[in-house]
Protein backbone atom coordinates (compact mmCIF):
# COMPACT_ATOMS: atom_id res chain seq x y z
CA UNK A 1 0.00 0.00 0.00
CA UNK A 2 2.99 2.46 0.86
CA UNK A 3 4.03 1.47 -1.66
CA UNK A 4 1.86 2.23 -4.43
CA UNK A 5 1.16 5.71 -2.67
CA UNK A 6 4.49 6.80 -3.31
CA UNK A 7 4.17 5.41 -7.22
CA UNK A 8 1.49 7.64 -7.72
CA UNK A 9 3.05 10.96 -6.07
CA UNK A 10 5.89 10.77 -8.51
CA UNK A 11 3.62 10.41 -11.21
CA UNK A 12 2.06 14.03 -11.11
CA UNK A 13 4.52 16.39 -11.32
CA UNK A 14 3.78 19.93 -11.57
CA UNK A 15 2.28 21.32 -15.10
CA UNK A 16 5.14 23.92 -15.90
CA UNK A 17 3.51 27.43 -15.88
CA UNK A 18 6.02 29.59 -17.28
CA UNK A 19 4.88 29.82 -20.61
CA UNK A 20 1.74 30.82 -19.74
CA UNK A 21 2.80 34.78 -20.33
CA UNK A 22 3.92 34.03 -23.37
CA UNK A 23 0.89 32.57 -24.54
CA UNK A 24 -0.95 35.21 -23.26
CA UNK A 25 1.26 38.03 -24.67
CA UNK A 26 0.56 36.14 -28.13
CA UNK A 27 -3.00 36.57 -27.76
CA UNK A 28 -2.89 39.94 -26.04
CA UNK A 29 -0.52 41.00 -29.37
CA UNK A 30 -3.49 39.89 -31.56
CA UNK A 31 -6.07 41.22 -30.75
CA UNK A 32 -4.04 44.75 -29.96
CA UNK A 33 -3.46 44.78 -33.96
CA UNK A 34 -7.06 43.61 -34.63
CA UNK A 35 -8.97 46.15 -32.21
CA UNK A 36 -9.81 49.13 -34.24
CA UNK A 37 -11.32 51.55 -31.30
CA UNK A 38 -14.68 53.50 -32.54
CA UNK A 39 -13.46 56.94 -33.44
CA UNK A 40 -16.83 58.02 -33.47
CA UNK A 41 -20.11 57.58 -31.04
CA UNK A 42 -22.42 56.23 -32.58
CA UNK A 43 -25.48 58.73 -32.33
CA UNK A 44 -28.38 56.07 -34.73
CA UNK A 45 -29.15 52.48 -33.95
CA UNK A 46 -27.62 50.89 -37.14
CA UNK A 47 -29.04 46.90 -37.60
CA UNK A 48 -27.37 46.01 -40.63
CA UNK A 49 -29.70 44.32 -43.19
CA UNK A 50 -28.36 40.67 -44.94
CA UNK A 51 -27.07 40.12 -48.49
CA UNK A 52 -24.88 37.48 -50.27
CA UNK A 53 -23.28 39.72 -53.34
CA UNK A 54 -20.89 41.68 -50.87
CA UNK A 55 -17.63 43.27 -51.51
CA UNK A 56 -14.93 43.64 -48.95
CA UNK A 57 -13.75 47.17 -48.54
CA UNK A 58 -10.15 47.08 -48.61
CA UNK A 59 -8.56 50.53 -47.77
CA UNK A 60 -10.16 52.06 -44.68
CA UNK A 61 -8.74 55.58 -45.71
CA UNK A 62 -10.43 55.28 -49.11
CA UNK A 63 -13.82 55.13 -46.80
CA UNK A 64 -16.29 57.72 -46.14
CA UNK A 65 -19.52 56.26 -43.36
CA UNK A 66 -22.76 57.44 -43.22
CA UNK A 67 -25.04 56.57 -41.09
CA UNK A 68 -28.54 56.60 -40.88
CA UNK A 69 -31.17 54.98 -38.77
CA UNK A 70 -33.25 56.14 -35.42
CA UNK A 71 -31.18 58.24 -32.39
CA UNK A 72 -30.21 55.82 -29.82
CA UNK A 73 -32.48 56.34 -26.71
CA UNK A 74 -29.69 58.99 -25.26
CA UNK A 75 -31.01 61.38 -28.09
CA UNK A 76 -34.33 60.32 -28.86
CA UNK A 77 -35.27 63.45 -26.43
CA UNK A 78 -33.32 65.50 -28.32
CA UNK A 79 -33.81 64.89 -31.96
CA UNK A 80 -37.00 62.89 -31.66
CA UNK A 81 -37.86 59.30 -33.05
CA UNK A 82 -37.20 59.86 -36.77
CA UNK A 83 -34.63 58.53 -38.79
CA UNK A 84 -31.47 60.51 -38.74
CA UNK A 85 -28.70 60.93 -40.85
CA UNK A 86 -24.88 61.05 -38.99
CA UNK A 87 -21.94 62.20 -40.42
CA UNK A 88 -18.64 61.93 -38.19
CA UNK A 89 -19.63 62.64 -34.73
CA UNK A 90 -23.18 64.73 -35.59
CA UNK A 91 -26.30 64.67 -36.78
CA UNK A 92 -26.80 66.26 -40.11
CA UNK A 93 -28.94 67.04 -42.97
CA UNK A 94 -28.31 66.45 -46.96
CA UNK A 95 -27.34 69.33 -47.13
CA UNK A 96 -24.20 68.89 -44.95
CA UNK A 97 -23.09 65.96 -47.01
CA UNK A 98 -21.13 68.15 -49.99
CA UNK A 99 -19.29 69.24 -47.18
CA UNK A 100 -18.40 66.19 -45.63
CA UNK A 101 -17.04 64.83 -48.73
CA UNK A 102 -14.99 67.50 -49.42
CA UNK A 103 -13.10 67.35 -45.78
CA UNK A 104 -12.74 63.10 -46.34
CA UNK A 105 -11.25 63.91 -49.62
CA UNK A 106 -8.49 66.63 -48.52
CA UNK A 107 -7.88 63.82 -46.78
CA UNK A 108 -6.73 61.51 -49.60
CA UNK A 109 -3.93 61.57 -51.59
CA UNK A 110 -4.74 63.10 -55.09
CA UNK A 111 -4.31 60.31 -57.24
CA UNK A 112 -6.68 58.02 -55.05
CA UNK A 113 -9.27 60.34 -55.08
CA UNK A 114 -11.28 58.70 -57.73
CA UNK A 115 -11.56 55.21 -55.77
CA UNK A 116 -13.40 56.90 -52.57
CA UNK A 117 -15.98 54.71 -51.34
CA UNK A 118 -19.24 55.68 -49.43
CA UNK A 119 -20.00 53.40 -46.97
CA UNK A 120 -23.69 53.77 -46.43
CA UNK A 121 -24.49 52.06 -42.80
CA UNK A 122 -28.44 51.95 -42.79
CA UNK A 123 -30.60 49.89 -40.75
CA UNK A 124 -32.79 47.71 -42.02
CA UNK A 125 -35.82 49.31 -40.86
CA UNK A 126 -35.70 52.50 -42.31
CA UNK A 127 -37.73 53.34 -45.54
CA UNK A 128 -36.20 54.68 -48.90
CA UNK A 129 -37.27 58.73 -48.56
CA UNK A 130 -34.18 59.75 -46.30
CA UNK A 131 -32.14 56.68 -48.45
CA UNK A 132 -33.21 58.30 -51.66
CA UNK A 133 -32.43 61.77 -50.95
CA UNK A 134 -28.82 61.11 -49.69
CA UNK A 135 -28.26 59.24 -52.55
CA UNK A 136 -29.50 62.31 -54.92
CA UNK A 137 -27.31 64.39 -52.69
CA UNK A 138 -24.08 62.34 -53.14
CA UNK A 139 -24.52 62.03 -56.95
CA UNK A 140 -24.77 65.39 -57.17
CA UNK A 141 -21.90 65.89 -55.21
CA UNK A 142 -20.32 63.94 -57.20
CA UNK A 143 -19.55 60.36 -55.39
CA UNK A 144 -21.15 57.72 -57.03
CA UNK A 145 -19.19 54.42 -55.83
CA UNK A 146 -21.29 53.74 -52.81
CA UNK A 147 -21.42 50.60 -50.62
CA UNK A 148 -24.59 49.30 -48.76
CA UNK A 149 -22.93 48.25 -45.73
CA UNK A 150 -24.32 44.26 -44.89
CA UNK A 151 -23.78 41.38 -43.02
CA UNK A 152 -23.12 38.34 -44.76
CA UNK A 153 -25.59 35.23 -45.74
CA UNK A 154 -25.97 32.85 -48.70
CA UNK A 155 -27.41 33.00 -51.57
CA UNK A 156 -31.01 32.14 -52.02
CA UNK A 157 -32.02 28.81 -53.88
CA UNK A 158 -33.09 28.64 -57.25
CA UNK B 1 29.44 48.76 -4.67
CA UNK B 2 29.13 46.04 -2.44
CA UNK B 3 25.24 47.02 -2.36
CA UNK B 4 24.79 46.98 -5.71
CA UNK B 5 26.20 43.47 -6.12
CA UNK B 6 23.74 42.35 -3.99
CA UNK B 7 21.31 44.09 -5.81
CA UNK B 8 22.38 42.35 -9.01
CA UNK B 9 21.52 39.08 -7.60
CA UNK B 10 17.93 40.18 -7.26
CA UNK B 11 15.81 38.80 -9.85
CA UNK B 12 12.94 40.19 -10.39
CA UNK B 13 9.78 38.32 -9.84
CA UNK B 14 7.96 37.77 -13.10
CA UNK B 15 5.10 35.76 -11.88
CA UNK B 16 2.26 38.67 -12.00
CA UNK B 17 3.66 39.17 -15.28
CA UNK B 18 0.58 36.74 -16.82
CA UNK B 19 -1.28 38.59 -14.52
CA UNK B 20 -0.97 41.98 -15.87
CA UNK B 21 -0.83 40.34 -20.07
CA UNK B 22 -4.15 38.51 -19.25
CA UNK B 23 -6.00 42.09 -17.74
CA UNK B 24 -4.49 43.80 -21.03
CA UNK B 25 -6.18 40.92 -22.78
CA UNK B 26 -9.27 41.10 -20.94
CA UNK B 27 -9.48 44.93 -22.09
CA UNK B 28 -9.10 44.12 -25.73
CA UNK B 29 -10.99 41.33 -26.05
CA UNK B 30 -13.77 43.43 -24.60
CA UNK B 31 -12.87 46.65 -27.04
CA UNK B 32 -12.50 44.21 -30.16
CA UNK B 33 -15.22 44.97 -32.55
CA UNK B 34 -13.86 42.90 -35.70
CA UNK B 35 -14.87 45.39 -38.49
CA UNK B 36 -17.37 44.22 -41.24
CA UNK B 37 -16.87 46.37 -43.61
CA UNK B 38 -18.66 44.45 -46.42
CA UNK B 39 -21.95 45.27 -48.33
CA UNK B 40 -23.36 45.54 -51.81
CA UNK B 41 -20.87 47.72 -54.34
CA UNK B 42 -23.39 49.98 -56.52
CA UNK B 43 -22.52 52.51 -58.35
CA UNK B 44 -24.80 55.39 -58.99
CA UNK B 45 -25.43 57.09 -61.77
CA UNK B 46 -24.42 60.91 -62.56
CA UNK B 47 -26.26 63.80 -61.53
CA UNK B 48 -28.09 65.63 -63.89
CA UNK B 49 -30.73 68.42 -64.09
CA UNK B 50 -32.02 68.55 -67.44
CA UNK B 51 -34.03 65.22 -67.52
CA UNK B 52 -32.59 62.18 -69.16
CA UNK B 53 -33.09 61.85 -73.30
CA UNK B 54 -36.21 59.95 -74.11
CA UNK B 55 -35.22 56.59 -75.46
CA UNK B 56 -36.93 54.23 -77.55
CA UNK B 57 -36.74 51.17 -76.41
CA UNK B 58 -37.99 47.79 -77.23
CA UNK B 59 -40.47 46.72 -73.91
CA UNK B 60 -38.99 42.91 -74.31
CA UNK B 61 -35.45 44.35 -73.35
CA UNK B 62 -36.75 46.26 -70.26
CA UNK B 63 -37.58 44.00 -66.63
CA UNK B 64 -39.10 46.54 -64.90
CA UNK B 65 -39.60 45.48 -60.67
CA UNK B 66 -41.39 48.18 -58.53
CA UNK B 67 -40.75 47.49 -55.07
CA UNK B 68 -44.56 49.46 -52.90
CA UNK B 69 -44.51 51.09 -49.65
CA UNK B 70 -46.33 47.96 -48.64
CA UNK B 71 -42.57 46.08 -49.32
CA UNK B 72 -44.48 44.40 -52.34
CA UNK B 73 -43.04 43.19 -55.99
CA UNK B 74 -44.31 43.92 -59.39
CA UNK B 75 -42.25 42.41 -61.86
CA UNK B 76 -43.67 42.91 -65.58
CA UNK B 77 -47.05 44.02 -64.60
CA UNK B 78 -47.45 41.22 -62.18
CA UNK B 79 -47.20 40.11 -58.46
CA UNK B 80 -43.98 38.19 -57.55
CA UNK B 81 -42.06 36.65 -54.16
CA UNK B 82 -38.10 37.93 -53.67
CA UNK B 83 -37.50 34.57 -53.95
CA UNK B 84 -38.33 33.91 -57.22
CA UNK B 85 -37.02 36.89 -58.52
CA UNK B 86 -33.08 35.64 -59.18
CA UNK B 87 -34.72 32.89 -61.00
CA UNK B 88 -36.70 34.73 -63.03
CA UNK B 89 -34.12 37.61 -63.88
CA UNK B 90 -31.98 34.98 -64.90
CA UNK B 91 -34.18 33.32 -67.39
CA UNK B 92 -35.39 37.39 -68.36
CA UNK B 93 -32.04 37.78 -69.49
CA UNK B 94 -30.43 34.59 -70.69
CA UNK B 95 -34.03 33.89 -72.56
CA UNK B 96 -32.96 30.36 -73.02
CA UNK B 97 -35.88 29.53 -75.08
CA UNK B 98 -35.99 32.62 -77.32
CA UNK B 99 -39.01 33.85 -76.70
CA UNK B 100 -40.23 36.81 -77.78
CA UNK B 101 -41.19 38.42 -74.76
CA UNK B 102 -38.09 38.38 -73.07
CA UNK B 103 -34.67 40.39 -73.79
CA UNK B 104 -33.28 39.78 -77.97
CA UNK B 105 -30.01 39.46 -76.07
CA UNK B 106 -28.14 39.77 -72.47
CA UNK B 107 -26.20 42.84 -73.61
CA UNK B 108 -29.82 44.46 -74.65
CA UNK B 109 -31.15 43.69 -71.46
CA UNK B 110 -31.66 46.55 -69.05
CA UNK B 111 -32.82 45.51 -65.41
CA UNK B 112 -34.98 48.56 -64.08
CA UNK B 113 -35.88 49.57 -60.12
CA UNK B 114 -38.48 51.70 -58.66
CA UNK B 115 -39.52 52.12 -55.39
CA UNK B 116 -41.96 54.25 -53.17
CA UNK B 117 -40.22 56.31 -50.74
CA UNK B 118 -42.36 54.52 -48.05
CA UNK B 119 -40.39 51.17 -49.13
CA UNK B 120 -38.48 49.61 -46.39
CA UNK B 121 -34.77 49.43 -47.10
CA UNK B 122 -34.16 45.92 -46.22
CA UNK B 123 -36.74 45.01 -49.29
CA UNK B 124 -34.77 47.26 -51.41
CA UNK B 125 -31.47 46.05 -50.52
CA UNK B 126 -33.09 42.65 -50.81
CA UNK B 127 -34.43 43.02 -54.38
CA UNK B 128 -31.08 44.82 -55.34
CA UNK B 129 -29.05 41.89 -54.18
CA UNK B 130 -31.33 39.46 -55.67
CA UNK B 131 -30.87 41.08 -59.22
CA UNK B 132 -26.87 41.22 -58.46
CA UNK B 133 -26.90 37.17 -57.45
CA UNK B 134 -28.78 36.86 -60.68
CA UNK B 135 -26.01 38.60 -62.93
CA UNK B 136 -23.36 36.84 -60.91
CA UNK B 137 -24.81 33.37 -61.51
CA UNK B 138 -24.76 34.08 -65.37
CA UNK B 139 -21.32 35.40 -64.87
CA UNK B 140 -20.02 32.22 -63.11
CA UNK B 141 -21.63 29.95 -65.66
CA UNK B 142 -20.69 31.66 -68.61
CA UNK B 143 -17.19 31.17 -67.14
CA UNK B 144 -17.70 27.58 -66.83
CA UNK B 145 -18.84 27.11 -70.16
CA UNK B 146 -16.63 29.00 -71.75
CA UNK B 147 -12.76 28.82 -70.15
CA UNK B 148 -13.99 25.60 -67.49
CA UNK B 149 -12.67 27.63 -64.62
CA UNK B 150 -14.43 29.82 -61.63
CA UNK B 151 -15.03 33.19 -62.11
CA UNK B 152 -12.44 34.01 -59.69
CA UNK B 153 -9.72 32.15 -61.12
CA UNK B 154 -9.71 33.93 -64.53
CA UNK B 155 -7.66 36.30 -65.45
CA UNK B 156 -8.36 40.03 -65.74
CA UNK B 157 -9.13 39.89 -69.48
CA UNK B 158 -11.33 36.56 -69.64
CA UNK B 159 -13.26 38.18 -66.24
CA UNK B 160 -13.66 41.52 -69.18
CA UNK B 161 -14.71 39.31 -72.02
CA UNK B 162 -17.45 37.51 -69.62
CA UNK B 163 -18.89 41.07 -68.19
CA UNK B 164 -19.33 42.74 -71.76
CA UNK B 165 -20.89 39.30 -73.14
CA UNK B 166 -23.65 40.20 -69.96
CA UNK B 167 -23.34 43.71 -69.19
CA UNK B 168 -24.80 44.44 -65.93
CA UNK B 169 -27.21 47.27 -66.50
CA UNK B 170 -29.27 48.26 -63.21
CA UNK B 171 -31.16 51.66 -63.89
CA UNK B 172 -33.17 52.85 -60.84
CA UNK B 173 -35.92 55.61 -61.26
CA UNK B 174 -36.71 58.49 -59.07
CA UNK B 175 -38.81 57.12 -56.25
CA UNK B 176 -42.51 57.76 -55.97
CA UNK B 177 -43.98 59.95 -53.02
CA UNK B 178 -45.98 57.32 -51.45
CA UNK B 179 -45.69 56.27 -48.14
CA UNK B 180 -43.95 58.77 -46.71
CA UNK B 181 -43.03 58.11 -42.84
CA UNK B 182 -44.06 60.90 -41.03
Amino acid sequence: MAKFKKKQADTAPAISTASLPDIVFMLLFFFMVVTKMRDTELMVTVNSPQASELTKLEKKTLVNFVFIGRPTAKYKAKVGTKPQIQLGDKFSTTDDIPLFLEKHKVSVPESQRQSIISSLKIDKDVTMGIVGDVKTALRKAGQLKVNYSAKKRDRTKG
Amino acid sequence: MAKSKHRMKNEINAGSMADIAFLLLIFFLVTTTIAEDKGVLVKLPPWSDEPPPEMKLNSRNVYSVLVNAQNQLLVRGEQMQIHDLKHNTKIFIANPEKRSDMSENPQKAIISIKNDRGTKYNTYLEVYNELKAAYNELWEESAMAKFGKNLDQLTAKQTKEIKDAIPLVISEAEPTKFGEEK
